[in-house]
């Protein structure tokens, strides 16, 4: 019975934290900070709408349940190409390119990058787990280390750009990129759930989904590429968050009580919204933002996914 | 002891390099005004080449007693949090007591090094040894906590710019006569290790067989603690995070020399400071007069290397 409850309960609470965060304390100029706030939790629901999706695709694809595409070196690789854009246009050049068409471009880059990468790591590596995961750490890392590199080199005060994309925070959602940002995020998720019951059977490993008749390898990619869409928006939104995704789907399981595709989808995300619109009050309002929240689930998320190392989950 | 000699021709050739290369050109200096051109060479070339020739050495030594202790070859200061936790020290020195003298800060700093290694030792106890890719997997884990930490730290203190330029991202830029001198003390303490190298040879084969051979291990390993911790401590203060060296390094020497640690400690330490000169000259030369910091430099070679171990050699790591 409580099975049925937990979408509308979620539901429900969504929509009481959203009056929560929106409404107290408007003030006289109630226009202004109600814009300013809206803007700022279209973020928080297009960000973690994304990375719910993201994370529950890319634990199908690798077939773990504490990986998320973050930890895999993806977000590091987004920022990797932003900056090597910047490098091969010139500061002038990429300034010139309206946003949209900037944030388009590396969209595609992204997508055939990872495809590339993570598509022969994981195809490879799965009878290794601990190694495959390792070496995504790595990359991340050489990634990381590779845009700081190209910033330098380009131009030692773009260091700064560069260096401004390692912390997260949600008071940096650009307004005019919202409206494309939740459109391609809706899109993602419409085709990830119609996708869902070909998902359902990818979980169970290639050779039984090969003899149930899924063509394997096609929606193996369409999902990394579902999953390279929604990490290329948030990180674009609001940069890396790379343990918010464990946290919401490791509490979204549960919830859902399956491993069916479609329920969990969606439970992840009203999961994954409610966490951070909550978050966000909580800090903004009772704690008087004394730290931002990115940074405060970035560390509880490490230590959950260092526990969940030590306890042997990976094994 | 071809290799000897060859390691120590290509670092004597790399460290005329480093010497002739900065921003000012000796030569021209020189023929102006000969002081200058001296003033250059004995407070700023002179002591960066020594400063990274040390760091490297030292660095790649405890590399090796890191992977001693640990019995993992995929570990190093740097990815099991001893770096991490060292900068958390001097950042709590920095904000608490700033007028503290500077041993004072390196020994706090230290000791949080050596604090944060031994919590990490205690919590990966559980781990079998053959589950190779773990202990790394949960050390880089583990270091990302504690950066996490200190990056929030400075972004709390408005101090995100000295966290980041200085203490994150190693560099020698600073280095001049009367900065860099606490890296002898780190050479001492790797030289340290070099005698004791059979010690942590026997330590390596697993406490039981090293108890049997009439090893103490709980006193070589906290020996090793100790000198790890220090070299750590003060390459963190004077240049800042210098990632992957200890790792690298030892790995290659290995596959090379094998693991006779009294044989191949002092080769690892000339490779150590041979690479990270020709990383540091790398990092001087790309965007010319400008500097590129020497650790993202080994970010980047350094990660490339790793990758390449990890896959080139599965079954015996």
């Amino acid at each position: 019975m409580a099975r049925r409850l937990v979408l509308p309960l979620l539901a429900l609470g969504l929509l009481a934290a959203t009056a929560a965060y929106l409404l107290p304390g408007l003030g006289q100029k109630w226009q202004f900070v109600l814009s300013l706030r809206a803007t700022r939790l279209g973020g928080m629901l297009v960000v973690g709408a994304a990375i719910a999706v993201a994370t529950v695709l890319f634990q199908t694809v690798s077939r773990n349940r504490i990986l998320t595409p973050q930890i895999m070196g993806f977000d590091a690789l987004f920022i990797l190409l932003q900056t090597a854009l910047v490098a091969s246009l010139g500061p002038v050049g990429f300034a010139g390119l309206p946003d949209l068409a900037k944030f388009l471009a590396e969209l595609a880059l992204l997508v055939g990058a990872s495809l590339l990468l993570f598509g022969t790591l994981l195809g490879r590596g799965t009878e290794d787990v601990a190694r495959m995961i390792l070496t995504g750490v790595i990359l991340g890392i050489l990634f990381r280390s590779a845009s700081g590199f190209l910033a330098r080199v380009l131009d030692p005060n773009e260091f700064a750009v560069v260096q401004s994309q390692v912390v997260a925070s949600f008071s940096r959602v650009n307004a005019s990129l919202l409206p494309w940002a939740a459109g391609l995020t809706g899109l993602a998720i419409l085709a990830a759930l119609r996708m869902a019951r070909q998902l359902d059977v990818l979980a169970l490993g290639r050779a039984p989904a090969v003899s149930l008749g899924l063509r394997h390898d096609l929606v193996l990619s369409l999902a990394l590429i579902l999953t390279a869409v929604l990490v290329a928006v948030a990180t674009a939104m609001v940069g890396p968050m790379a343990f918010l995704g464990l946290i919401v789907v490791a509490l979204a399981r549960p919830l859902a009580g399956t491993d069916r595709h479609a329920p969990l989808i969606a439970v992840s995300i009203l999961v994954s919204c409610l966490l951070l619109v909550l978050g966000q009050t909580l800090f903004e309002r009772v704690l008087a933002r004394q730290s931002p929240l990115p940074a405060v689930i970035e560390f509880a998320g490490g230590l959950v996914f260092f526990f969940l190392l030590l306890k042997g989950r990976v094994r | 002891m071809r290799l000897w000699l060859a390691l120590g021709l290509v670092l004597a050739a790399l460290a005329v390099v480093s010497l002739a290369t900065g921003a000012a050109d000796l030569g021209v200096a020189l023929g102006r005004d000969g002081s200058k051109a001296a003033l250059i060479f004995w407070a700023s070339r002179l002591p960066r080449t020594l400063a990274v020739m040390l760091t490297g050495a030292a660095l790649a030594v405890s590399g090796v007693v890191m992977q001693q202790i640990l019995r993992n070859r995929f570990v190093e200061p740097g990815t099991v949090g001893t770096g991490e936790s060292a900068a958390l020290g001097l950042l709590a020195v920095t904000l608490i007591a700033p007028a503290a003298p500077i041993w004072v800060k390196m020994a706090v700093t230290a000791l949080a090094g050596l604090a944060g290694t031994a919590l990490f030792l205690r919590l990966v106890r559980g781990i079998p040894p053959r589950e190779v890719m773990l202990v790394p997997l949960a050390g880089l884990v583990w270091s990302g906590v504690l950066g996490a930490m200190v990056l929030h730290i400075g972004w709390q203190t408005d101090l995100l710019q000295l966290v980041q330029v200085w203490l994150m991202t190693g560099e020698f830029s600073g280095v001049i006569a009367g900065r860099y001198e606490l890296l002898w003390i780190a050479g001492a303490a790797a030289a340290l290790a070099l005698f004791a190298a059979d010690r942590f040879a026997i330590l390596g084969l697993g406490e039981g067989l090293a108890t049997g051979l009439g090893l103490k291990p709980a006193a070589v390993m906290r020996l090793g603690l100790v000198v790890v911790s220090v070299v750590t401590a003060l390459v963190m203060a004077t240049v800042g995070m210098v990632p992957f060296v200890g790792l690298v390094v030892p790995n290659i020497t290995s596959r090379i020399m094998g693991d006779n640690l009294r044989r191949s400690l002092p080769v690892t330490a000339l490779g150590g400071a041979a690479l990270l000169l020709a990383c540091d000259i790398a990092g001087r030369l790309v965007i010319h007069p400008y500097e590129v910091p020497v650790g993202t430099v080994l970010g980047v070679v350094g990660t490339m290397l790793f990758l390449w171990l990890l896959w080139r050699n599965p079954r015996h790591g």
